[in-house]
């Protein structure tokens, strides 16, 4: 135990000798993680040292939680350590923004808003709308590779980002990828690291393509009785000439759902657009919306309390099957239960009940039937309790040797994240 | 090669499955880049996941390293055989297992080629939207393997877009699934890791993949210009004013001329030649195609063709497809390459490409991505002519080098494979390329996965032919190259 104690109070002081006196900061109760309650706040200034402050930490034994805007820190299992926090705050610069060929290069603490705000100004946007964007880093939305609702047009976190810069467990630090839009020259690092909830290295920079901000914006809301309807009506547009750029069913009741569309283009393109939704709806109607239903999945976490939150991923055409699912257990188990699903088959559930032990049952159940129609549940948000009775990822098939064979030759010391990932990698 | 292993190895594949005549095993001494060619020990051809996993057994078993191969069609060496190694070729596994149109989902085993799947699909109004040039010919393992692009990766993205699950036999013959039908697979992104592994991570055995809906409208703009620099600014000025082209194309003079007297595309007589394909709404496609027209002419085009008809549209597309090929016909031998730079460096770098072709004495076509900055110069030499070759390929290292100065890369399509690993350290540093060895060795600790590629180091004890040799198959008259 005093042994344990020499090797932090020695870690800190070299840590200080790292990254500034000034830049480690203790910790306080709500930086605890599951409950588990790390020692220091370190704050690099720079990529170079990151790839220090893991090097240190690896050959020191310590666990290190790497931490953006924070606004996932809740995903994953309970960590195994978490003797620091790895604070990216400090890389928040806007690097480059080549306009003319649609990249920017940011550093990983820099905020979504902040680079939304940068190549807005000429008339570009990154592709991505994940919850929080004020809050939200770059680093933190590709270590949980968060999909928002443009991804039905513009693909998913990983396909918008060209390259990054990585610092390894090992205090090297790397690049992949490039900054051009078409790149195969060696293993496609990007990827792996992308989603990897910082269990591999920590991404300290990326490389974007960019996407022209539309000029006329337009969303329309029908509401439904059946989820059965709506997933008629998704599925009819899906194989429509429709070009839209957001299609989402939201339930909170299995017979009260609504579907949401957005248009985006030129102007005298949009009535066209609505004439054609509108015959494509033939028994419903289509509305402009009123309040903003895009912003439905960071709804979904707005009130605290005994919640689950989980991501369930299945096919475009079992959404209704889901929905089905979700309000049935929700009602045996006695909670109340809201489901936000985007056309492409990924739908996040949130349950509301007073006693965890009826949450945790009713997760269990529905993992079994999501699995059983072939798709995967993630727990995204749950209480402590919750996360030491389950694997917050499911389980993983025969990959999960290759991945842990991954791990083992990134982070062979287990220091970053570690438990946190499938398989308690 | 043992003959008790080859009857190993044809109890499981049988005959049919079985390649060890000298002259057959010549066949696949190479792939589409001819200049490399080592003769297989032996080819296998299984025709499913369990023979090629019993097959992967036994190499692993006597460590015998392996090279797997779709259609061959690689531009990089990808496909050539290793010394003392066996090739495993999937071709006879080419059936479509499955269409969800529904779900826009199609899996297939690996032999099937790339057009097959929107050969299938495209009653219900889908494509599959990779297109790269050998799409009539290359396979989707290939397609995988080397995370082929094409001309409408532009909008549309490479290859890894649209891969969502992967069955592949692991070096020690071990089977695994990578990924999912459904988004977001639980886990590292091991599809993501694998596609454009180039055949060095394991054989894919079968592959689930995205196709897309048919846009309602496409239009395809030829735009004659007097240099590739003006047609070049066309394409930024394009960019710049917020549209999103599914296709810009530039061709040169030269690669006009061969693709001209190739197919018969009806270009017009021009220095440069743009191509514009917008896609989309009908009513969108058509206001912006009239915003186009305009920027090509601001820009100095003197001649403005739209493409009205199908027909017309498919005419001009096999004229650009064809055009590596086409190239054959003005020049005896040619080295392609593939290297990508930021767009906005289009002008200076092609002038700068202009500038080192004149000091090597070699000619250089142009095709290329513009749109993403993906150039293909063709460098045309004379191989009888004592010299040339070694300054063909030289000047191509010279402009790869010109690339990566500019903030670009090696290759944007083609992938490393034997002929450029000797290059891959004016992109990476040696830390870089130790990351990924970790990740090979992840998948592949015992190297048998088509070793000695995409890394620089590595010897393979290639031949280099004395005199130009078309690919037997080509004198065959059974393919030309692309």
């Amino acid at each position: 135990m005093n042994e344990r104690q020499d090797v932090l109070d020695r870690a800190w002081t070299d840590l200080e000798a790292v990254v500034g006196r000034e830049y480690v900061w203790p910790a306080s109760a709500s930086d605890a993680i599951d409950g588990l309650q790390p020692t220091r706040i370190i704050v690099p200034g720079t990529a170079q040292e990151i790839a220090q402050v893991l090097q240190y930490c690896s050959s020191a034994g310590l666990g290190v939680i790497p931490r953006g805007g924070g606004t996932q820190i809740g995903l994953g299992n309970r960590p195994q350590k978490a003797d620091l926090i790895l604070s990216t705050e400090r890389l928040n610069r806007v690097i480059e923004h080549a306009w003319g060929d649609m990249t920017v290069i940011v550093e990983a603490g820099c905020t979504v808003e902040h680079v939304q705000r940068t190549v807005g100004e000429h008339g570009q946007r990154l592709a991505a709308d994940p919850r929080w964007p004020e809050k939200c880093t770059v680093g933190g939305l590709l270590a949980t590779a968060e999909s928002g609702t443009l991804r039905i047009r513009y693909g998913a976190v990983r396909d918008l980002v060209l390259g990054v810069e990585v610092a390894l467990p090992d205090g090297s630090l790397i690049k992949a990828g490039g900054k051009v839009v078409k790149n195969v020259a060696g293993y496609d690092l990007t990827k792996l690291m992308i989603g990897s909830l910082g269990t591999l290295g920590v991404i300290t920079r990326a490389v974007f393509r960019l996407h022209p901000l539309p000029v006329a914006t337009a969303s329309y809301s029908a509401s439904l009785s059946s989820a059965g309807e709506a997933v008629r009506l998704v599925l009819a547009i899906l194989d429509s000439y429709l070009v839209y750029t957001g299609l989402q069913v939201r339930a909170d009741r299995a017979d009260h759902i609504s579907v949401d569309v957005r248009v985006e283009g030129i102007p005298e393109s949009l009535q066209d657009q609505f004439e054609k939704l509108s015959k494509i709806a033939a028994g419903c109607t289509f509305a402009e919306a009123v309040r903003d239903p895009w912003k439905a999945r960071q709804e979904l976490f707005a009130t605290p309390g005994s919640s689950l939150i989980c991501k369930c991923s299945v096919l475009p055409s079992q959404i209704a099957s889901l929905c089905d699912v979700v309000f049935r257990h929700a009602k045996s188990a006695e909670v109340a239960a809201t489901l936000v699903a985007q056309a492409t088959g990924v739908a996040e559930v949130r349950l509301d009940a007073a006693p965890p032990p009826s949450l945790a049952e009713a997760l269990k159940n529905l993992r079994a039937e999501v699995n059983r129609l072939d798709g995967t549940l993630v727990v995204q948000q749950c209480p402590v309790a919750i996360k030491e009775a389950l694997d917050v990822w499911g389980t993983v098939k025969d990959a999960a040797p290759l991945m842990k064979q991954i791990k083992d030759k990134f982070d062979p010391a287990r220091m970053l994240n570690p438990g946190r990932f499938v398989g308690a990698i | 090669m043992d003959s008790h292993l080859i009857s190993e190895f044809r109890s499981i594949v049988s005959d049919r499955g079985l390649v060890t005549a000298a002259e057959q095993l010549r066949t696949y001494e190479c792939d589409g880049l001819t200049l490399f060619r080592v003769v297989p020990e032996l080819v296998l051809l299984p025709a499913s996941g369990e023979e090629i996993q019993a097959v992967v057994k036994i190499c692993h078993r006597e460590r015998i390293p392996f090279v797997a191969r779709g259609s061959g069609t690689g531009l990089s060496g990808g496909a050539l055989p290793v010394k003392g190694g066996v090739v495993i070729g999937v071709s006879r596994m080419n059936r479509i297992l499955e269409i969800d149109v529904p779900n826009a989902r199609v899996v297939v085993e690996p032999g099937v080629t790339n057009a097959a799947i929107t050969a299938a699909v495209s009653a219900h109004g889908y494509f599959y939207a990779p297109d790269p040039s050998s799409q009539v010919v290359c396979t989707v393992a290939g397609n995988v393997a080397e995370n082929s692009g094409g001309a409408h990766c532009f909008k549309y993205g490479v290859t890894t877009t649209y891969i969502l699950g992967l069955e592949v036999v692991l070096s020690d013959g071990s089977l695994v699934h990578l990924g999912s039908k459904t988004m977001d697979c639980p886990g590292y992104d091991l599809v993501g890791s694998f596609v454009g592994s180039e055949g060095t991570f394991g054989i894919v055995t079968r592959i689930t993949l995205r196709i897309i809906k048919k846009p309602e409208c496409t239009q395809t703009l030829m735009a004659a210009f007097n240099s590739s620099s003006e047609a070049g600014s066309a394409v930024s000025r394009i960019i710049a004013s917020g549209m999103f082209p599914a296709a810009m194309e530039i061709m040169d003079r030269l690669a006009l001329e061969a693709a001209e007297a190739a197919v018969h595309a009806n270009y017009p007589n021009c220095q440069a030649l743009l191509l514009v394909e917008l896609d989309g709404s009908a009513r969108e496609v058509e206001l912006l195609m009239d915003q186009v027209g305009p920027i090509c002419t601001l820009c100095g085009a003197w001649e403005l063709k739209l493409a009205k008809s199908e027909a017309e549209r498919v005419a001009v597309w096999k004229g650009r497809k064809a055009a590596f090929a086409a190239v054959g016909r003005i020049s005896p031998n040619y080295l392609v390459q593939d290297g990508v730079i930021p767009r906005t460096a289009l002008p200076r770098v092609l002038g700068e490409i202009d500038r080192l072709s004149v000091e090597a004495g070699l000619r250089v076509a142009n095709v290329f991505h513009a749109g993403d900055g993906n150039l293909h110069p063709l460098v045309l030499y004379d191989r009888r002519i004592a010299g040339q070759e070694q300054r063909a390929m030289t000047l191509a290292e010279d402009i790869l080098r010109l690339c990566v100065e500019a903030g670009g890369s090696i290759t944007g399509e083609h992938g490393i494979g034997e002929e450029k690993k000797q290059f891959m350290p004016i992109m990476f540093s040696a830390a870089d390329l130790e990351a990924m060895q970790r990740l090979r060795s992840a998948f592949d600790p015992y190297e048998l996965c088509n070793p000695s590629k995409m890394f620089p180091g590595t010897d393979t004890n290639f031949q280099r032919p004395i005199a130009y040799e078309p690919h037997p198959i080509e004198k065959a008259g059974l393919a030309q190259r692309y």
